[in-house]
C-alpha cells in the first residue's frame, strides 16, 4: 500500500466500506503468507506485487480519471470478448472480480447453492458491494459460454442493468463462424454506439497492436518457464497473467518484458527458484481468477513447480495473435472472429483440438505431470478431464475437483503431495 | 543426537500414523518391529505424538498420515504421504502387493503400484465423510453395535435392503427410517456394508486393479467388508494381521529402504 486513504473513493462507488475493508485485510494477510514467503523472487515482481496492493486502490482511481475524461470502461468475464475493439474506441477493458469465495449468501438470493465458485463469486461481489471495477464499468459484457453463467447473466442484468451478451456458438462449422462473425459486429456497433466513436481501421490497427504486444509478452514469459531449473514460480507467473487483465495494457506489457529480461539473465546464468530437477507440473481446466492461488501454493508448497496453465487465465488468453494484417473494417472484424474462434475452451463440441494443444505444451514446457483442474460444477471441464485422462498419455495425470473454499486443503495437500512422491 | 553408535546395524528407526481418529506408531530395530503402539488422536495430538517421540529414541523418525505437518511444523521431522507410507508397508507385509485399499478415518484410497512396488496411481475421495470409516462408525453406533462387532453382525443374507445415500447424515436418516419400518438390525447392516463396499468399487474401477489386493487400514478388521469387497472385485484380498499399521511400518521402513 502507498499509505493512501481511498474510503471516499470507495463510498462514492457505493461499496460497503466495512466489509470492503475486511476483504482486503484478508487478501493482504494472504498475499504474505503465499506470495511474499516465497524465496528468490525475480525482481521485477515488486511491480507485481504493487498493483496487487493497489488492486482496488491506485488502479480504481485511473479508471474514475479515464471516465471523466470521458472514456468507456467495459467491464468482462470472458477471453472471448474482443479486448481490441473496445480499446479501437478509446475505451478500458477489465476482467470482472470472481476469484474469492465472497458474498455467498447473497448469491444465493437469485442462483441456487451448486453453481461453480467463479460464477458465485461475481455474483457475490457484486451483491455485497466489494468489486470496484464492477461500479465503475458503462458497460458489462457477458458470453453463453456455459449455462451457469447464461442464466446468471440474466440476473446481473436485473440487477445493473447494464449487461450485453455476446453468443458463442457450440460448434465451429461454417454456419457458427457466420453467427460468431456477426455477434463480433453487433459488439463493434454495440461499442461504437456506447463510446459515439467510430471504428476505424487506423483504431482498430492500433487496439490490435497494443492487443498482440501484451499476449506477446505473456507468450515470452510462458517459454521461459519451460527452462529447468523454472526461473520463476509458477505462483508469480500465475499472478502476472492474471494481472494481465485489469491492468492498464501499455505499461504492464512493458513490466512483463522487464520480468522477462531478468528472467532469461537467469535463464543463462542457470539459476531458478527450484533446484534443478524439481517435479514439474502443468495445470490444466478451469480458469484461475485472482486472488484463486490455492492449487498453485499447495504445489510448490509440495517441493514441486507449477510450469503453465492451459487456461483461459494462461495459454488460452494469450496462446494465438490476432492477424494484424487487414485493410478495412470488415476484414478486420473478419480476422477477429477466427482469432477468437480459435480459442479451445471446453464449452464446444467437439474440442479435439484442446487435447493436441495439452500435448503441445507437455513437450515444450517439459512437464512431468499434469493435474487437471476443474471447479466443481463447471461441467464443461469436469467432464474433458475424463478425455484428457486418456488422449495424454505421456506423463502421470491426476484429476481434482475444487472450489474456492479451504476446507478441502489438507485432502487437496495429501493428493498433491502424493503426486509429487511419485514424479520423484 | 545419535543412540546407535554402539549398536551398528541395530538402527532403531520409528513410524509415526497421524490418523484423523488414532495415532499409530511403529518401532523398528533394524528391519525388525520391535514396539506396536495405538493411542487416540484425541484434541491434543501434538502431545500425544511427542510423548510416543520420547518413549520410543529411535535414531530416525518419519511422521505419515492426515496430521503429518503437525510435527513438521513444530519439530524437523521428515514426513510422507499416507499414500506412500501404504505402499512401502503393504510391500512389506505382502511383498506381491499391487494394489492398496484402505478405509481410513476420512478418507478412501484405492493405490495401484507397479511391479517394484512404485505409486503408480491413485484415487482418493474429497472433503466429503461418505463411505469413510467415520461413516461406518456411525452407523454401527445407529445400530447399537460395537466396532468390532459391526462386521460380524450379519450372519445370514436376508432380503437385499438399500441404502441409496453415500452421504453420512442422509444415510443416518435412512437407517433410522427403516428402523421405523421394522427392517432387521442385521439386514440394515448388511445393506451399509454394501454401500461403502460399492463407494470403495467405483473408486478401484479408475485404478488398475491388479493381484495381489492388500486391505489396509483399520477397517481391514471388518470382516464383511472384506468379503464384500472380495465378492465385488472377483479377486482374492489378503488382510494383514495388524491392518491398522500398514502406513505407520512404512513410515519406518522408508529411512531404510528409501
Amino acid at each position: 500500500m502507498n499509505g493512501k486513504d481511498y474510503t471516499k473513493m470507495w463510498e462514492g462507488l457505493g461499496l460497503n466500506v466495512e466489509n470492503h475493508a475486511g476483504l482486503l485485510s484478508v487478501l493482504s494477510g494472504a498475499y504474505k503468507d503465499i506470495y511474499l514467503s516465497q524465496k528468490n523472487r525475480p525482481r521485477a515482481m515488486e511491480y507485481f506485487d504493487f498493483v496487487v496492493s493497489e488492486v482496488h486502490g491506485l488502479r480504481i482511481e485511473e479508471i474514475i480519471d479515464v471516465k471523466e475524461a470521458g472514456r468507456k470502461v467495459v467491464g468482462t468475464f470472458c477471453v472471448y470478448v474482443p479486448e481490441e475493439i473496445v480499446l479501437a474506441a478509446d475505451g478500458v477493458c477489465i476482467g470482472l472480480c470472481a476469484g474469492a469465495e465472497v458474498g455467498s449468501e447473497e448469491a444465493e438470493k437469485f442462483i441456487p447453492r451448486n453453481t461453480c465458485a467463479l460464477i458465485k463469486g461475481f455474483m457475490g461481489f457484486k451483491l455485497s458491494g466489494l468489486c470496484p471495477y464492477v461500479e465503475t464499468t458503462d458497460l458489462i459484457v457477458g458470453e453463453t459460454t456455459c449455462d451457469g453463467k447464461k442464466k446468471a447473466y440474466e440476473s446481473l442484468n436485473e440487477i445493473t442493468q447494464k449487461v450485453y451478451v455476446m453468443e458463442i456458438p457450440n460448434m465451429k462449422t461454417d454456419e457458427d463462424k457466420k453467427l460468431w462473425l456477426s455477434e463480433v459486429k453487433k459488439f463493434g456497433d454495440k461499442i461504437e454506439a456506447l463510446s459515439g466513436k467510430k471504428l476505424t481501421v487506423d483504431a482498430l490497427k492500433k487496439g490490435a497492436s497494443i492487443v498482440n504486444e501484451k499476449r506477446k509478452a505473456l507468450q515470452r514469459l510462458s517459454r521461459l518457464r519451460a527452462s529447468d531449473p523454472a526461473p520463476i514460480s509458477g505462483l508469480d507467473a500465475l499472478l502476472v497473467n492474471q494481472v494481465s487483465f485489469y491492468d492498464d495494457p501499455l505499461r504492464f506489457t512493458a513490466m512483463t518484458n522487464k520480468l522477462c529480461d531478468e528472467l532469461s539473465e537467469r535463464v543463462a546464468e542457470g539459476t531458478g527458484v527450484a533446484d534443478k530437477g524439481a517435479p514439474r507440473i502443468l495445470i490444466s481446466g478451469s480458469p484461475m481468477a485472482i486472488p484463486n492461488w490455492k492449487l498453485h501454493a499447495i504445489i510448490e508448497g509440495s517441493g514441486a513447480v507449477a510450469v503453465g496453465e492451459e487456461s483461459c487465465i494462461g495459454e488460452r488468453n494469450h496462446r494465438d495473435l490476432l492477424d494484424e494484417n487487414f485493410n478495412s473494417v470488415d476484414e478486420a472484424m473478419e480476422k477477429i472472429a477466427t482469432r477468437y474462434l480459435g480459442i479451445d475452451c471446453a464449452c464446444f463440441t467437439p474440442n479435439t483440438e484442446r487435447l493436441g494443444n495439452i500435448k503441445g505444451l507437455v513437450k515444450s514446457l517439459s512437464a512431468d505431470g499434469i493435474i487437471h483442474y476443474s471447479l466443481q460444477f463447471c461441467t464443461p471441464y469436469m467432464m474433458e478431464a475424463y478425455k484428457v485422462e486418456k488422449a495424454v498419455t505421456e506423463v502421470p495425470f491426476m484429476r481434482i475437483e475444487t472450489d474456492y473454499s479451504m476446507e478441502d486443503f489438507g485432502q487437496l495437500k495429501t493428493r498433491v503431495e502424493a503426486f509429487v512422491e511419485m514424479l520423484g | 543426537m545419535s543412540r546407535c553408535s554402539d549398536k551398528i546395524g541395530r538402527v532403531k528407526s520409528l513410524g509415526i500414523d497421524i490418523g484423523s481418529r488414532f495415532i499409530k506408531a511403529v518401532l523398528l530395530e533394524g528391519k525388525e518391529v520391535i514396539d506396536i503402539r495405538q493411542v487416540e488422536t484425541s484434541f491434543d495430538p501434538l502431545e500425544r505424538c511427542k510423548r510416543l517421540l520420547e518413549e520410543a529414541a529411535a535414531d530416525s523418525v518419519v511422521a505419515t498420515g492426515y496430521g503429518r505437518h503437525l510435527l513438521e511444523v513444530h519439530t524437523d521431522i521428515k514426513t510422507i504421504t499416507e499414500i506412500k507410507a501404504f505402499a512401502k508397508g503393504a510391500r512389506a507385509m505382502f511383498p506381491l502387493c499391487r494394489t492398496i485399499i484402505d478405509v481410513g478415518g476420512q478418507d478412501i484410497k484405492v493405490i495401484s503400484l507397479d511391479e517394484s512396488g512404485k505409486v503408480k496411481k491413485f484415487e482418493m475421495n474429497d472433503k466429503c465423510a461418505a463411505g469413510t470409516g467415520k461413516f461406518v462408525e456411525i452407523m454401527a453406533r445407529a445400530l447399537g453395535y460395537s466396532i468390532e462387532d459391526f462386521g460380524l453382525a450379519p450372519l445370514k443374507i436376508g432380503p437385499e435392503l438399500q441404502i441409496s445415500s453415500m452421504c453420512t447424515v442422509f444415510a443416518e436418516s435412512e437407517v433410522i427410517s427403516l428402523i421405523a419400518r421394522g427392517a432387521e438390525r442385521e439386514d440394515i447392516a448388511l445393506a451399509l456394508h454394501r454401500s461403502v463396499t460399492n463407494r470403495v468399487l467405483s473408486m478401484a474401477r479408475r485404478v488398475p486393479v491388479e493381484e495381489d489386493v492388500v486391505f489396509a487400514g483399520g477397517c481391514a478388521r471388518n470382516g464383511l467388508l472384506k468379503k464384500l469387497l472380495e465378492a465385488g472385485l472377483g479377486k482374492k484380498v489378503s488382510v494383514a494381521e495388524r491392518p491398522e499399521i500398514t502406513g505407520a511400518l512404512g513410515a519406518a521402513l522408508y529411512p531404510i529402504t528409501g
